[in-house]
């Protein structure tokens, strides 16, 4: 859940630095797991930006969320390099097993899955991020792993 | 005494196990009572062979790699603590092939130092550039840069020394370095390489930059999707302040929101300024009203990383490497379907077969090699017969393609190039930052034309669009996204045409 007076202590935080917004918004997230359009309002405000101007920035930027995240997030590499190792199967057999499309969130509140375009791991590829955890040579085995460590 | 053991932390071998082996070495360490000492390394970047851990020894270190968890008792029985033989021993990490025949000038002590040790990088020759520059003042500093031919390592080549030049004659109240550590580009990792595993050397190049232009403040630009290199970055930003580094020159790291766009240098200073990462119309140019409307020098990570070396041991020395107009070194990243994939760093002017066959070693999958994209997202498809072409940013020019920031994805003979042509000009739609039209609306109608091509309809007539399409992305388009997705979607089409249902031409 979010708060109000956790979104003002964030803006404040950060109050001294020339262009604090993505900052501001990295936090936001950080702290509820999305950027709820109150917290757009509180943020607009105390910047003396325009809601659409914050907004506009939001919706603009992939990361920033506009719907809660599961308890975990796990990010999935669609990108070329993944491609060339069987990536896009790779990727199909996860969304099937947790029976989800891109960028949803399992009815449990369990996992949300994201599609992303790169995560530098391109040696050791198909390659996925779990909570931040960095994983390569996704296959079968390891994706028993993850979905172990997501349904726990 | 005790034994020291060095397993690293780069994001890529933690993918792959890392942390695994680092705990299970340290509790069967204990269990057997042997005094050992682990040091938590960047990657040399031999990544097959990940997780590769290294043993000092009299001899000097002995690696063994790719090493599981499970495989730490049966190593410690065979004498790992001595370098002792067993299956994964390797041995010298300079004499495996991959790393002897490279020429390590950026990557100088990436996967040997401990990244956050002040000590072991002046002990490995950091600082030594600062203090040359120094002696040379700012003016011979950007002069040196300028003579060793070092060029832009994110993209576009453009001469670092001139950028100095531009930006250090700009009169202004305040100037900004930017350090671009957005690295979107698929197959390339080298950024993230260098923060996890040296990030002094990029500090040492922002503080170099910083006094040669006389600007007080650096930005460095880290994507989001590289939460261990951001971590790494920050804890080093802190041992460079507290050991008194950073009094005349500040240091603060921005964290990117997952916009491919961003990486470019006009939209990424929109993002640190707080806006969409909407590409800005050049003049006026970042060198002279960038960052916050001041003169802004924006460069690579690895183009910033690679000047304290530079000066340390002279322009001569490393514009000595190199081919034409390319000199220096560039730090190859073999990535995607590959068997041998890693960071090579090599003078310019190998060619794309000797990269993809002999050091990548032919695809993982055992299957002939088919395509590779050299240059990320925005790079050209070269097929096998293109495999004389050069490492060299002119001579990918002249094959309408780049060199980008140096990745190189290999794809084998399963690949379906009328696929890769749609990914590209997908993901041109998904990551456009709108201004334009081609690249905006023309992406997403190139995607629905492709379309038609795979299911047979219309074929030629809708071929003929997408190349009338491609001609507008390149000269409608503000910048490179638009501009040269066409490399991509142009070479699968001409060099693989059976894949778009057209008979392949006899080469000529
Ligand atoms: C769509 C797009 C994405 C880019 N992404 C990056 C990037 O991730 N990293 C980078 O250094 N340069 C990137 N560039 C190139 C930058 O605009 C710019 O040329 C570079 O930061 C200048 O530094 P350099 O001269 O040291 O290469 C990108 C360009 C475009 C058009
Ligand atoms: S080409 Fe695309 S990404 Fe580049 S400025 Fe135009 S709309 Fe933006």
């Amino acid at each position: 859940m979010w708060s109000e007076a956790e979104a003002r202590e964030i803006v404040r935080r950060h109050s001294g630095r020339e262009g604090p917004l993505l900052p501001i918004l990295h936090d936001v997230q950080a702290a509820f797991g999305w950027v709820p359009p109150e917290v757009v309002r509180v943020v607009a405000a105390a910047l003396n930006l325009t809601r659409a101007e914050v907004h506009g920035v939001v919706s603009f930027y992939h990361d920033f969320r506009d719907a809660p995240a599961g308890r975990h997030v796990l990010k999935l590499c669609r990108a070329e390099a993944c491609q060339s190792m069987g990536g896009e199967a790779v990727a199909r057999a996860v969304l099937d097993r947790f029976k989800i499309g891109w960028n949803e969130t399992t009815p449990d509140g369990g996992v949300t899955i994201e599609a992303t375009y790169c995560l530098g791991l391109c040696s050791c590829a198909p390659a996925a991020m779990l909570d931040g955890q960095p994983i390569g040579r996704l296959d079968h085995a390891v994706l028993d792993d993850i979905a172990g460590e997501v349904e726990r | 005494m005790t034994t020291r053991i060095f397993v690293p932390r780069d994001a890529a071998a933690r993918a792959v196990g890392a942390d695994r082996v680092a705990d299970a070495l340290l509790a069967e360490a204990g269990r057997r009572k042997l005094d050992v000492t682990l040091v938590r390394t960047g990657s040399r970047g031999l990544f097959w062979l990940e997780p590769m851990i290294e043993v000092e020894t009299p001899a000097g270190r002995i690696a063994y790699g790719p090493v599981k968890a499970s495989d730490v008792p049966a190593l410690l029985e065979a004498g790992l603590m001595q370098g002792s033989a067993h299956a994964l021993r390797v041995g010298r990490p300079e004499e495996i092939p991959f790393l002897q025949r490279q020429t390590r000038i950026t990557f100088a002590r990436c996967g040997i130092v401990d990244p956050l040790s002040l000590d072991d990088y002046r002990a490995h020759g950091g600082y030594r550039g600062e203090a040359r520059a120094r002696e040379l003042g700012p003016a011979g500093t950007i002069e040196e840069v300028a003579a060793s031919g070092l060029r832009g390592r994110g993209g576009a080549g453009f001469p670092a020394g001139i950028k100095w030049k531009t930006a250090a004659d700009a009169a202004a109240d305040r100037k900004y370095i930017v350090c671009n550590a957005d690295e979107g580009d698929s197959g390339t990792y080298a950024d993230r390489m260098l923060m996890e595993g040296d990030p002094f050397s990029v500090i040492e190049g922002m503080t170099i930059a910083g006094y040669a232009v006389g600007a007080g403040k650096g930005y460095i630009y880290i994507r989001s999707e590289y939460p261990d290199a951001i971590r790494t970055m920050e804890q080093a930003i802190v041992v460079a302040r507290n050991a008194g580094w950073l009094e005349a020159f500040e240091l603060e790291i921005r964290v990117g929101a997952g916009a491919y766009v961003c990486g470019e240098e006009t939209a990424l200073l929109e993002s640190i300024e707080g806006r969409r990462g909407q590409v800005r119309a050049k003049p006026p140019l970042p060198a002279h009203r960038g960052l916050f409307g001041r003169p802004t020098v924006i460069n690579n990570l690895v183009t910033l990383a690679t000047v304290p070396a530079i000066l340390a041991d002279g322009a001569k020395a490393y514009a000595a490497f190199g081919v034409g107009r390319s000199r220096g070194t560039m730090p190859i990243q073999i990535a995607g379907n590959v068997r041998h994939g890693g960071l090579f760093e090599a003078p310019f002017g190998l060619t794309l077969g000797e990269i993809v066959e002999q050091i990548g070693g032919g695809t993982r999958s055992g299957r002939p090699v088919r395509a590779v994209q050299v240059g990320g997202p925005l790079g050209a498809y070269f097929p096998r017969a293109l495999f004389d072409t050069p490492f060299d940013y002119e001579a990918y020019t002249a094959r309408d393609g780049l060199i980008g920031h140096g990745g190189v994805v290999v794809f084998d003979d399963s690949v379906d190039m009328a696929r890769q042509a749609r990914f590209a000009l997908e993901f041109c739609g998904i990551e456009s930052c709108g201004k334009c039209t081609p690249c905006r609306i023309g992406s997403v109608r190139g995607v629905e034309t492709i379309d038609r091509v795979i299911a047979g309809d219309h074929r030629d007539a809708n071929l003929a669009l997408i190349e009338d399409l491609c001609q507008t992305l390149k000269f409608g388009s503000l910048c490179a996204l638009g501009g040269f997705t066409p490399y991509p979607v142009m070479s699968a089409i001409r060099h693989f045409p059976e894949d778009f249902g057209r008979p392949r031409r006899v080469a000529a």
